[in-house]
């Protein structure tokens, strides 16, 4: 199990959290049809590091991103999405 | 090709079984293929071995990053059925199955095919309908479906927790008897020897990093035992098939995720089918060698470890424990796990991609050893020809651009599925 350290609990359990997508993957507002269909149902899928959207479901129920290694699973950097993360 | 015989056995015990010769060669790669397959799992071998006996292409080559059949095909739980809800999905699967009915003649190679019933479990009256639907749908295209009550099967499964406070309670279920397992390493083998005795060249240790181009076309491969030309290339790695894509500069709706099993040390037969559930899950098994074989849900979250997490086997275990409770008794040998390229409907994908000359067989998910056979079946075809098969022309790439995708749960189209 990994140990995600959430930007508002601290390390938690990776069971507490649920994967949702990777940041590639969420279209920007107002793109082509074409290029959101691209974004939304194809992923870099890559054999190395990726940028990640996770929700810890079971804590504090935020989103954020996590950049994990596919193959080590090691974590470099966990940042907080949403309002709360505005300056 | 050395046939296999009990006559050849008897014969070798007169002089020590010393007439066995390896099954296959292990040839240096040549400057050019006529088509080069990527992947020497089952599936990039059928593919080989039927573009020589059916397409009569012998300038052909498997190239594989390890060793024949150590992916996928090697960790798989071998279950083998055609019990799809979905027209494309039945069709293709039923098509398979019906060639694994004759492999073990077919590869003159004993694939241990046991066609001991694959059956669903029912959980509730929703489950039954949904049971009853699958199974109707099937049967309209001529597919063996037995809708089974609780009584039929408690005595097909004797050690199901049949009682109604049971924590997954079983109201009925839905049996393919056709049905079954095979002997994963086996299939890989009798497919290599059998391509290698047309001529294939199965090049082991040798992984693809590259495409050679010239201009929209792919014209070789780039490899750890240099540059290989050729007319056509087909990829054919299973979980890495993103990976592999990407070398060619296309992004496919695929995310690789990890897929554990397990098997429990040697007991007597007690699981006499394939167990499934409408519902849950989780799948038993019991092997030849008398081991119980069990795997569950992916871990759902993007993996290339090939290592899994032990929460997810919990999930499954605690599942397996509820429906067969002697089963808490054994002690769990082996965990293992396999990198599974899960598509976004669920299907596979067997076609072309936007680069010329270059094919595509992946997004098997965690149920594409079934299809071996059908998959090599169409994807020889695919690529002898350079247009599909009947069968696979419904799982192109397109398909999730045009929004024709076929939904392997047959519960509706959910993209978010995975
Ligand atoms: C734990 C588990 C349980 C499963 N249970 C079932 C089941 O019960 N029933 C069922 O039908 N299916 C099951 N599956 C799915 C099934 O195993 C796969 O869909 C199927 O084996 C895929 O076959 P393949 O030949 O494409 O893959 P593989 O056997 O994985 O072959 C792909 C090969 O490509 C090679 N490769 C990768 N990259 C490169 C490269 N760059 N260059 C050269 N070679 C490369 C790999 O080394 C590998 O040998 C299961 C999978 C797992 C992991």
């Amino acid at each position: 199990m990994m140990l995600i350290n959430c930007p508002h609990c601290g390390p938690r359990a990776q069971s507490e959290f649920i994967y949702e997508r990777t940041v590639d993957s969420v279209p920007p507002a107002g793109v082509s049809n074409d290029k959101a269909m691209q974004t939304l149902f194809t992923r870099g899928n890559p054999r190395g590091v990726d940028e990640e959207i996770w929700r810890h479901t079971f804590g504090c129920r935020a989103w954020m991103v996590v950049t994990r290694h596919r193959v080590t699973n090691g974590i470099s950097h966990v940042r907080a999405v949403g309002p709360e993360a505005l300056p | 090709m050395n046939r296999y015989s009990a006559f050849g056995l008897l014969r070798g015990a007169l002089n020590g079984q010393k007439h066995w010769q390896p099954a296959w060669r292990d040839p240096e790669p040549k400057a050019h293929y006529d088509i080069i397959i990527i992947g020497g799992g089952g599936h990039g071998l059928a593919t080989a071995y039927y573009l020589a006996k059916v397409h009569g292409l012998r300038n052909i080559a498997v190239l594989e990053k390890g060793w024949i059949g150590g992916g996928n095909t090697g960790r798989n739980t071998t279950i083998v059925r055609s019990n799809y809800r979905l027209k494309p999905l039945h069709d293709l699967f039923e098509f398979g199955l019906k060639l694994w009915h004759n492999l073990s003649d077919e590869l003159n190679y004993n694939v241990m095919f046991s066609p001991r019933g694959a059956m669903f479990l029912g959980h509730s009256d929703a489950d039954m309908v949904k049971l009853a639907e699958r199974g109707d749908a099937m049967r309209c295209d001529g597919i063996d479906a037995d809708l089974m009550t609780r009584d039929e099967v408690a005595k097909l499964e004797p050690l199901l927790d049949m009682s109604r406070n049971a924590r997954f309670p079983i109201e009925g279920g839905l049996i393919q008897r056709r049905g079954g397992t095979a002997r994963h390493d086996a299939v890989a083998w009798g497919y290599a020897r059998g391509a290698d005795s047309f001529g294939v060249d199965i090049i082991q240790k040798c992984e693809v990093n590259g495409f050679i181009r010239d201009g929209d076309a792919v014209v070789g491969v780039e490899t750890t035992r240099g540059r290989i030309g050729a007319g056509r290339v087909g990829i054919c790695v299973a979980g890495h098939s993103g990976h592999v894509a990407g070398l060619a500069g296309l992004k496919l709706p695929i995310e690789s995720q990890t897929l554990q099993a397990m098997v429990t040390e040697g007991v007597k037969p007690m699981i006499n089918s394939v167990i499934m559930s409408q519902s849950l899950h989780c799948y038993i098994s019991q092997s030849d060698k008398g081991g119980i074989v069990f795997g569950g849900d992916p871990d759902n979250w993007p993996s290339y470890a090939q290592r899994g997490h032990p929460m997810v086997m919990e999930g499954a275990i605690a599942q397996g424990l509820a429906l067969v409770p002697a089963l808490s008794r054994l002690r769990m040998v082996r965990t293992w796990s396999g990198v599974t390229d899960m598509s976004f409907d669920g299907s596979p994908i067997i076609g072309e991609t936007p680069v010329r000359n270059l094919y595509l067989n992946g997004g098997w998910c965690y149920g594409g050893f079934k299809a071996t056979p059908a998959s090599g079946w169409t994807y020889a075809h695919t690529l002898a020809t350079g247009s599909p098969h009947a069968l696979n022309a419904p799982f192109s790439l397109e398909r999730f651009m045009t929004g024709a995708t076929i939904d392997e749960t047959g519960t509706g189209p959910m993209p978010n599925s995975r």
